[in-house]
């Protein structure tokens, strides 16, 4: 095991036989360098979830090994809890409970004396901003307050490796970016950080390496740069007043580009190789047709891309396909990104 | 205090780790019980329900059930005190089942506490609420005319008797709140165990009464035996039957072993 590895995971498998067989994981690898922020990107039901409760010992594997600072999520599963904090979707505080109670509980719980619990309930409170709501059952908070709750109770033990399940899904722009701002300083100040999210976005901000999920595997690993310089491309986005507008200019430039024309409602993506010339050769060819275009705007490759590259099927695909009410969530994240 | 990697629960001597245990479980018990106080409509109306029994019976059923040696309100009363205490144990299985929905669980699997704690926390949560209850039920009992006829002492010792009985049961039915996929469903399956369990037992009527087949298993299945031990220490005379109290520890201790064992080794492997 090197030791410069804050988590280590080889070959991991977990099936789950509820109704049917699925293989949650399917010989998963991942490494975590000490100090770095590691950001598991994947659609609902990639296996991300179930990567992280294996390494926060929640679960145990079918097969495979894994470590956190050299210790066996297995084996070892009682000493590696004392060195990790899991905040997320999925691990939550009481309700009923009032903050301060929540942070003093998982401290007790974690060993820490009663005066220890009692300093550190307010040491966290203070620093997330929540000792005017410290008071007041949680049940009482707003979505953002809760997030910074739950992860104030995961920072307790002041664990050196943090896993951060979804932390921002559902969040408000503004709640969003406070919580980033408190991830980055955790990481400033040393902390390992494996973080599951959906949004393109928020890897792009926290993570130094991404690793790109699908089915339970690992199907891409980089920085950012390098997963976005792997496409060596440029999108011309290329918007219209309506969606039929938009059908037509997409039927006219078919042949400047080898892949076809991505139409999104009244917007037309294209994926080239030189962007600046292709550009000019669209407006010129639009406006030789006569048709009037909105707006157009060169850009990098987003995550989204380079995930719609790797699996053929863009990051929300298969939210949307799995449960419709989604479409909702998925709309407002549009629109936040915007 | 904090402790290195090194020391782990595991390297630890049984007596340091039952120590933990115990206060892992104290912490979660505090948390179950603050958590309850927080929600009065729940205590009120989980408190209506064994009043109306009290009433019903005494009132409404009680005139037309013939008993021997006391009156039906003293015969009745410690076989409702049964009854209470045993359906007690679907807050167990409700409030287990909440927790892992909400992903309280969770939290807790991730943190180095006893992996007994949750359960036991609450299980003894819900023993500290069957006291409370109780209570309350005694003194509604007072005042509809139930009389300890037999002593306070061995009142309180048909109390006791009860609690510990039903503390084991209540393990069981952690079983059913870590199995059942939800709150509403795990309150759906534990009816079905306890209806029969309480009502066929002769908490409510004299098992002479019931079919031969039936008085069999009455007289035998476990909540039979602690209504027989109970009604033997709270009204004496006829009633009085010290095996069953003996019987009564027996089955509390049997149930106990398996259920808990089984209950920690299913919160485990929880998934």
């Amino acid at each position: 095991m090197k030791s410069d590895l804050a988590i280590s995971a080889h070959g991991l498998v977990k099936v789950f036989s509820r109704g049917q067989t699925v293989r949650a994981l399917d010989g998963f690898d991942l490494e975590v360098a000490k100090g770095t922020v590691t950001g598991l990107l994947g659609p609902n039901g990639s296996g991300k979830t179930t990567a992280v409760r294996i390494l926060s010992t929640i679960l145990s594997p079918d097969a495979g090994t894994a470590e956190i600072m050299g210790l066996d999520v297995v084996r070892q599963s009682d000493a590696v809890r004392r060195i990790i904090g899991l905040a997320g979707q999925y691990a939550t505080v009481d309700e009923n409970l009032t903050g301060r109670e929540n942070i003093r509980m998982v401290a007790q719980l974690t060993h820490l004396t009663k005066s220890a619990a009692r300093a550190k309930a307010d040491e966290l409170l203070e620093r997330f901003k929540l000792t005017e709501a410290g008071d007041r059952p949680a049940k009482t908070y707003s979505g953002g307050m809760r997030r910074r709750l739950d992860l104030a109770a995961s920072l307790v033990a002041a664990p050196p490796v943090l896993f951060l399940d979804e932390p921002t899904t559902g969040l408000d722009p503004q709640s969003r970016n406070d919580l980033w701002e408190i991830i980055e300083d955790l990481v400033d100040g040393g902390t390992t950080v494996l973080l599951t999210t959906q949004y393109l976005e928020e890897a792009d901000r926290l993570a130094q390496d991404i690793v790109v999920m699908e089915k339970g595997r690992v199907i891409a690993q980089g920085t950012p740069a390098v997963l976005k310089a792997q496409l060596g491309t440029t999108v011309i986005e290329v918007s219209f007043a309506s969606h039929d507008l938009a059908d037509r200019a997409s039927s006219l430039l078919t042949n400047l580009t080898p892949k076809p024309p991505i139409r999104e409602g009244s917007l037309l993506e294209l994926t080239v190789e030189n962007g600046p010339k292709v550009a000019a050769d669209v407006l010129r060819t639009l406006d030789g047709a006569g048709v009037e275009l909105l707006g157009l705007a060169l850009r990098e490759p987003s995550l989204d891309d380079v995930f719609l590259s790797l699996t053929g099927h863009r990051t929300e695909d298969e939210v949307a396909e799995a449960a419709q009410p989604k479409r909702q969530g998925r709309k407002a994240k549009k629109e936040s990104a915007q | 205090m904090t402790m290195s990697p090194e020391v782990a629960m595991e390297k630890l001597s049984v007596a340091e780790r039952s120590m933990w245990a115990f206060r892992d479980m104290r912490v979660v018990t505090w948390r179950n019980l603050i958590a309850s106080l927080r929600i009065p409509e729940a205590i009120f109306f989980s408190s209506l329900q064994p009043i109306m029994f009290v009433l019903l019976f005494r009132y409404v059923f009680g005139g037309a059930i013939p008993v021997a040696g006391v009156s039906y309100v003293n015969f009745l009363m410690p076989g409702i005190f049964v009854q209470t205490v045993c359906f007690g144990a679907v807050a167990t299985a409700i409030g287990l089942s909440e927790d892992m929905a909400k992903g309280l669980v969770e939290r807790f699997r991730a943190l180095p506490m006893a992996r007994s704690a949750v359960l036991a926390g609450r299980t003894t949560a819900d023993l500290v609420r069957n006291i409370f209850v109780l209570l309350i039920l005694t003194v509604v009992g007072l005042a509809v005319g139930f009389r300890m006829v037999n002593g306070v002492g061995n009142f309180v010792l048909g109390c006791i008797v009860m609690i510990v009985f039903a503390y084991s049961l209540s393990w069981g039915f952690a079983i059913i709140g870590l199995k059942a996929p939800n709150a509403e469903t795990a309150q759906l399956m534990s009816f079905p165990i306890l209806f029969p369990i309480t009502f066929a037992s002769g908490a409510f009527a004299p098992v002479e009464s019931m079919p031969g087949w039936l008085q069999w298993f009455a007289i035998h299945q476990p909540v039979g035996v602690v209504v027989a031990a109970t009604r033997s220490l709270m009204c004496g005379g006829p009633y009085t039957n010290s095996s069953a109290v003996g019987w009564t520890f027996v089955w509390a201790a049997v149930l106990l072993g398996g259920f808990s064992w089984f209950a920690v080794r299913s919160y485990r492997k929880v998934d």
